[in-house]
């Protein structure tokens, strides 16, 4: 009885294991930039805020509870905030998961690997020399991307003409 | 006054393409910045010199980091060749405490650096040359009694993995260099870290 108690015990907390885990790597999508191309020219009228940062990017941290907070209070107006990662894949389980959680990062959160750059960066928009923090705002009328940081108030006076 | 609109506009954006530095052709300034072993390096310093690679570098970000080795392997096979590397740390030092001068000893001595790595330290060279991250190099060719840019952009297309590189831009744009030639691509792009200013 108690073997088969222990044996039950060992598959359910491998079970569990599984089920963390797999949830865990289902956080974070990885992709490549054929498959993320199609997110910079969506159709459709809402807008879009596309923010390319990294763990590493301390300008990129400093900004993110201001996407986050844009995210919060316009995710009822079409506002679509994706933040796309360029971390390194190897450390995906070991920094990226912990950070987003860390932060309580609610808006959705990709991976790009793509090492070409030199093919990729340019697709994204011609005057990016590759420096991030970066970020892209379009929408059916609207497009601009912008090299630089950013607080709160100059999102909001970018987003609020696009709103209406 | 269209026509005027037209003109203004095109006159913005010449003064905009002017304000972010050097574009390949254009003549390089000298520079004067200190070392890490204490001396001051200008290019004036090597009159042998068929040309330099200006690598915009510091000591924290990872992908500076994922390419110092391919910087070192690149100064010791060019700089007999008469191009020899001078990395240039852009960053406030304030700002980004892990890019101290201090922090540049200790990564230059760990590293063995057989370049020079200088100090942008009142940040007047880096805009200059329109350095916005780091890595970002900048090749150098003597024409006559100047020096001109030759090539912007990245060392390589792949930065996390040497072994899996295929087109080594900036070993090609010297080459080219040294046929007389210019670089084809002559501009090329790598994400980095942004250079840190004080706010």
């Amino acid at each position: 009885m108690k073997k088969k108690l222990s044996i039950l015990t060992f598959f359910t907390v491998l079970f569990i294991y599984h089920v963390v885990h797999a949830s865990k790597s289902d956080q974070l999508k990885v992709y490549n930039f054929e498959e993320f191309e199609h997110w910079l020219h969506k159709e459709t009228d809402s807008i879009y805020v596309i923010n390319f940062w990294a763990t590493w990017c301390a300008p990129c941290v400093k900004e993110i509870p201001y996407f986050e907070k844009l995210y919060e209070n316009y995710k009822d107006q079409k506002v679509k905030v994706l933040f796309v990662s360029l971390d390194f894949p190897a450390q995906i389980e070991s920094r990226v998961i912990p950070f987003i959680e860390r932060m309580n990062m609610q808006a959705q959160v990709i991976l790009l690997d793509d090492t070409r750059a030199n093919r990729w960066i340019p697709r994204v928009d011609e005057e990016w020399t590759g420096a991030i923090p970066a970020t892209l705002v379009y929408n059916s009328s609207y497009r601009k991307f912008y090299q630089r940081e950013f607080d709160y108030e100059e999102l909001k006076e970018i987003i609020t003409p696009l709103l209406n | 006054m269209k026509k005027l609109g037209i003109l203004l506009s095109a006159m913005l954006f010449a003064v905009a393409t002017i304000a972010q530095g050097y574009q390949v052709g254009d003549k390089v300034e000298d520079f004067r910045l200190k070392n890490v072993d204490g001396s001051y390096v200008s290019m004036a310093d090597f009159p042998d010199a068929n040309g330099f690679i200006i690598i915009f570098s510091c000591n924290h970000c990872p992908f500076v980091v994922a390419y110092e080795d391919r910087m070192i392997e690149l100064h010791k096979k060019f700089a007999p060749q008469g191009f020899p590397v001078i990395a240039i740390n852009p960053n406030d030092t304030i700002a980004e405490p892990r890019d101290s001068f201090s922090n540049m000893k200790i990564r230059a001595r760990e590293k063995g650096f057989p370049f020079p790595y200088v100090i942008d330290a009142n940040q007047t060279v880096y805009p200059r040359f329109g350095a916005t991250h780091t890595p970002h190099v900048f090749l150098v060719k003597r024409d006559g009694r100047d020096l001109r840019v030759a090539y912007i952009g990245a060392i390589d297309d792949n930065h996390r993995d040497a072994s899996a590189v295929e087109e080594r831009f900036l070993a090609n744009a010297i080459s080219a260099v040294q046929r007389g030639q210019s670089p084809d691509p002559a501009v090329t792009r790598a994400i980095g870290c942004t250079i840190k200013t004080r706010n």
